[in-house]
């Protein structure tokens, strides 16, 4: 018999997005169209069982062996650089990394840079790639608040169409990485079940070219 | 079943490695807990992390909490030519988490080989590994790879020092997107990002895999590693552990231990690799050695969190007592352990332990 397969995916756009390209690769499970207070859905017929995670969390659950798959934003991977295997680029959700700030105006470089940012760990690899000293900010959300009210010289984070920045009087200065959204695997859940892991890699492969 | 008879995790797997290895002429080897820091300092580049305890001792020397169990070995081994040395070790370490960078004490049961190796030595060390496992668990798979094949292939198309650490860590990922985009960036030869997505993609049985990656084989150093590999699956074979072996290219370490066959255990259940190990030839060298030496660990304390055993009862008997006569007491609780009964006697009841059945020990007379 198949083993089943636990899927974790980032709730919001990007999770339902992801989960379409793997009901068009096989892998529906009609309860989750379904809008109910169920955390977690199964469809013993095409062996797969799906749940909604924090995005940031569901590298978490892969690495940890409660999802043997999962779905997660590169940025996720470089921020928290968990032990999983990275086997898909979906191409979905793509956006970049970059470094903005108050529009027309760039930091001196003769101090301490304050970075105000979610990805702490992106954007001190970055500018430690640069040389530069900086000061980083930790903050959870809202973070262009932070260059507007001087609490910081610029921010690290995820520019998508940089609407939320214009708005804000912001621009971006820097690009420092494309993101997509990426499948992963548990290192372990690999080995067990790799008949089936390995056909879902093949399916969701197949269903991404048919889009193209 | 009385709780009595479910193994104790931890304990009985020790048991068994021990007698394991012992069959095989291993020597336990015990060791104090702490190691002079220096050692450590020196061979930073050999340990998974450099957070260490450190401490004074009374005599005002730096000491620290072992972090690894093998650098000790080695340091301790006498490497004199043609004489090798087997042990083993039972021992607790000291690492800092990924997760919360605590330190933590982490158990863990481990066999060094310490002298020329050669093809059977490493198929002894490998189906000793194999063995560990199928001793824990019969789910269980074994991944063995070949530093050389990957360094041998990375090394043959000019890759650059600081490149080749980011593309050994996307080749543990599997990350085959990610290592073409590198290769695009820094305009390698794009062959290499064709042989390593064959590599990558090899994760199965043995020997046709071997088969399988012979074309990619460009150079001495990668078909040197596939002919080692060749010839110690053939000695595993010969010792009876090759069910569930299976070769895995992408199996690497990052830290600078190990340069020749190296390999990874798993077991249903756990989320990461309880058993690691592989040649380790260049720490014998630093250390002024002569020879090489493999070996490899196990993580015990993985069992105990997540082969939880779900036990019914803490104990099969609670014995509820009240008033003064113990030897009453005493007597029902004789007799209840010679039946081989476990016992517990309390007070009251205050519902903290599941047990079967419950007796109450009162003034006059027994009530069960």
């Amino acid at each position: 018999m198949a083993k089943m397969i636990n899927i974790a995916l980032p709730k919001g756009r990007l999770g339902e997005k992801a989960y379409k390209v793997f009901s068009e690769a096989g892998y529906k499970c009609p309860e989750i169209e379904e809008s109910n207070r169920k955390l977690i859905f199964e469809n013993e017929e095409t062996g797969v069982r799906y749940f909604w995670a924090k995005p940031s969390d569901v590298a978490i659950y892969v690495e940890r062996g409660a999802a043997d798959v999962g779905i997660v934003g590169k940025d996720i991977l470089l921020e928290y650089a968990p032990d999983v295997y990275e086997l898909i680029d979906l191409g979905i959700g793509k956006c970049r990394m970059a470094v903005a700030g108050i529009k027309n105006k760039r930091p001196s470089t003769d101090s301490v840079l304050r970075v105000a940012t979610k990805f702490p760990n992106i954007a001190k690899e970055y500018y430690a790639s640069l040389g530069r000293d900086i000061d980083i900010i930790k903050l959870n959300g809202s973070i262009e608040i932070a260059p507007l009210l001087k609490m910081s010289d610029v921010i690290v984070d995820i520019v998508e169409t940089g609407t939320t920045l214009k708005e804000n009087n912001l621009e971006p200065y820097e690009s420092i990485v494309e993101i997509s959204a990426r499948m992963i695997a548990n290192k372990a859940s690999f080995k067990f079940k790799q008949t089936e892991i390995e056909t879902m890699i093949e399916k969701v492969k197949s269903a991404l070219a048919q889009r193209s | 079943m009385s709780y009595r008879e479910v193994l104790y995790g931890e304990e009985a797997v020790i048991l068994k490695l021990r007698s394991l290895y012992e069959t095989f002429g291993y020597k336990k080897y015990s060791m104090s807990k702490f190691e002079e820091y220096d050692l450590y300092l020196e061979n930073k580049s050999f340990l998974p992390s450099s957070n260490i305890l450190a401490f004074h001792s009374p005599s005002g020397k730096l000491l620290a909490l072992k972090p690894d169990i093998t650098l000790s070995i080695v340091k301790n081994a006498k490497g004199k030519a043609g004489a090798a040395e087997r042990v083993y070790y039972a021992e607790n370490v000291y690492r800092a988490s990924k997760d919360d960078h605590e330190i933590k004490e982490i158990m863990q049961v481990g066999l060094e080989y310490i002298g020329e190796v050669d093809t059977y030595i490493s198929g002894e060390v490998i189906s000793l590994a194999v063995k560990s496992l199928r001793s824990i668990s019969e789910n269980y798979i074994v991944s063995v790879s070949h530093m050389g094949f990957v360094t041998g292939l990375i090394d043959e198309y000019g890759v650059s020092f600081s490149l080749r650490e980011k593309l050994l860590r996307l080749i543990s990922n599997k990350n085959t997107h990610g290592i073409k985009a590198l290769c695009e960036e820094h305009k390698i030869d794009s062959r290499l990002y064709e042989s390593l997505e064959v590599a990558c993609g090899i994760c199965g049985d043995f020997e046709s895999n071997l088969n399988k990656v012979e074309r990619i084989a460009v150079n001495s150093a990668t078909k040197a590693a596939l002919d080692e590999l060749r010839g110690i699956f053939s000695v595993v074979k010969a010792l009876g552990a090759e069910e569930n072996v299976v070769l895995d290219l992408s199996v690497l370490n990052t830290i600078d231990y190990y340069n020749g066959v190296i390999f990874q255990g798993f077991i249903e259940g756990i989320p990461c690799n309880i058993l690691s190990g592989g040649r380790y030839d260049k720490l014998v060298e630093k250390l002024g050695k002569s020879g090489g030496a493999i070996g490899f660990a196990v993580y015990i304390d993985l069992i105990e969190r997540y082969c939880k055993s779900d036990r019914e009862y803490d104990v099969d008997v609670l014995v509820v007592y009240s008033g003064s006569d113990v030897q009453e007491l005493a007597l029902k609780v004789a007799e209840l352990t010679a039946n081989g009964e476990s016992v517990s006697v309390v007070k009251n009841d205050d519902g903290s332990l599941k047990y079967r059945k419950k007796v109450v020990v009162q003034e006059v007379g027994v009530n069960g």
